[in-house]
């Protein structure tokens, strides 16, 4: 499966971890664990740099986390211009790794706070393209 | 083997400076070498810095080695996005300290009108990580917006303090005929201007432009010969952070720039106290207040203070871009780190007129490329 299916905009369309949109159409949010060191990756990686180990197994993410910080976009690079303003956020998820994404357009801007709880949700978008965004827990 | 700045040279910097790259080159060149009765047979190497996404041309290095007459000597190119041109001192440093070559070269570059503002803004979303954070729609002003907000909700950091960086900026541009805005803002303005990425507005960011700047370099033997007044390298330090945000671990400062400090104090065996003039990357207002902290200027979470009690102005504590920094200059991608550098040798030849820091004997130089990914500081000493 191409990559390409990724996001509003892609800008890729191989890589080793494509199946990770496989994935995400079955609602599932995947991480990559380092079978040799145990490290967990989010974004998905395919290669460890701890060890060099490229023996990766998927393990799915519960999809809570906490906002750490955020910003609403008034003004935004191509493919954008008909979507602003939105909010891009980074969040921590419980397992420790970090997600970088869109909150919801359902949270109202009043009631955004660092430290509210989020849940990381897969999200279907037009022309059969695909992504996650953060939504009110 | 001592290491000299001998020659700054520099273009106004313009929203479209209307002439071709090499001409550019060719005028910052010509403003440093002019100065030091230097003629271009006596550069040994050059280091032409640019972010190449800009240009039209192919490996730029080439054409603009021939246009400057710097050909058969060895040209090098390098990037680092917007602290190129400091990546191309730390390189020539390393030439001139190894003895490969005696006299050297940095032009760094860039003009962003070189390309349509579809094309810019195409470009613009490609910064990120394109496959993991740019399919969201990312760009500068939100990477750097999402510092600030952090650091607001850590540290109490206004909106406030944050206008009063362009403020400051605004003030001293009126003193730089080389700035592209040469106007003073008042706090207000600052404050109702339109929402770029919150909490960041128009005012808290810089602007594109096209511009070129040139720093000569040259061993103590050859700097003795051509200068009376040699600017030394005391302390060069860089280092580089992940360019995905997710696996940032400090959301409050930039990391490659407190170890790129670390680096360059020790290497210059001074602390951040003895500094009396920096010029340091604002390519937005709470660069700048990070900058303070991770430089050692003030304890962190206190930047905001720092600048709300003036003590970055000419007469403060530490005077900070008293140059108009890169908000009120502009900001032309491979050519910024040679301005700053230039702006302080300047002060420390005594040459930096209405904006002269009185007796400053050592200054620092902070230009950082990306949202935080590459991190040079170098420190400088009469």
């Amino acid at each position: 499966m191409s990559f390409s299916k990724f996001g509003k905009v892609s800008f890729i369309s191989e890589t080793k971890v494509a199946d990770f949109v496989k994935y995400l159409e079955e609602g599932k949010i995947m991480a990559t664990r380092c079978i040799k060191c145990g490290k967990l990756y989010f974004p998905p990686r395919a290669d460890c740099p701890e060890d060099l180990s490229t023996d990766m197994t998927w393990e799915e993410l519960s999809g809570k986390c906490k906002l750490l910080t955020y910003t609403t976009a008034y003004f935004a690079p191509s493919g954008f211009e008909d979507h602003v303003p939105y909010t891009i956020a980074l969040a921590e998820c419980e397992e420790g790794v970090k997600v970088y994404a869109l909150l919801s357009k359902d949270l109202k801007e009043d009631e955004v706070h660092i430290g509210m709880n989020l849940k990381l949700t897969p999200l279907k978008l037009q022309n059969g393209k695909i992504t996650y965004e953060l939504k009110k827990a | 083997m001592d290491v000299a700045i001998v020659g700054v040279g520099q273009t106004p910097f313009t929203r479209n400076c209307g002439i071709s790259i090499r001409e550019l080159c060719f005028e910052a060149f010509k403003n440093a070498m002019e100065d030091i009765n230097l003629t271009p047979k006596e550069i040994d190497a050059s280091i032409i810095c640019s972010a190449p996404e800009y240009d039209k041309q192919r490996s730029p290095a080439g054409l603009i080695s021939e246009y400057l007459g710097l050909t058969p000597r060895p040209t090098f190119y390098a990037e680092s996005i917007c602290s190129s041109s400091t990546t191309g001192v730390k390189i020539g440093y390393s030439f001139i300290k190894s003895g490969l070559h005696d006299i050297v070269a940095v032009i760094g570059f860039q003009k962003m009108s070189e390309i349509s503002s579809a094309e810019v803004q195409e470009r613009m979303g490609r910064g990120a990580d394109i496959q993991w954070e740019s399919p969201f729609g990312t760009m500068m002003p939100a990477g750097y917006a999402m510092y600030a907000r952090a650091h607001m909700q850590k540290y109490g950091t206004t909106e406030e303090q944050m206008a009063k960086v362009k403020v400051k900026s605004g003030k001293y541009s009126l003193l730089n005929p080389l700035a592209m805005y040469r106007r003073a803002v008042t706090l207000e303005e600052c404050l109702q201007a339109r929402v770029i990425a919150s909490p960041l507005k128009m005012f808290d960011c810089c602007a594109n432009a096209d511009g070129a700047s040139c720093v000569i370099l040259a061993s103590k033997e050859k700097a003795k010969k051509i200068t009376d007044t040699p600017v030394w390298v005391a302390g060069i330090g860089s280092a580089t952070d992940t360019l995905s945000t997710t696996s940032r671990t400090n959301l409050t400062g930039l990391n490659c720039a407190i170890e790129a400090a670390k680096q360059a104090y020790k290497m210059a065996h001074i602390e951040p106290k003895d500094v009396d003039v920096a010029e340091v990357h604002d390519c937005f207002t709470i660069a700048e207040i990070m900058a303070y902290e991770n430089l050692g200027f003030c304890k962190p979470g206190e930047g905001g203070k720092l600048i709300e009690e003036s003590q970055t102005y000419i007469g403060g504590k530490i005077p900070v871009n008293v140059d108009g920094g890169l908000l009120s200059k502009g900001h032309p991608i491979g050519a910024t780190g040679g301005s700053q550098i230039r702006t302080i040798v300047l002060q420390l030849q005594e040459r930096a007129g209405k904006t002269q820091v009185k007796g400053a004997e050592i200054g620092l130089v902070h230009n950082i490329g990306g949202i935080g990914v590459y991190g040079n500081v170098i420190i400088l000493r009469r």
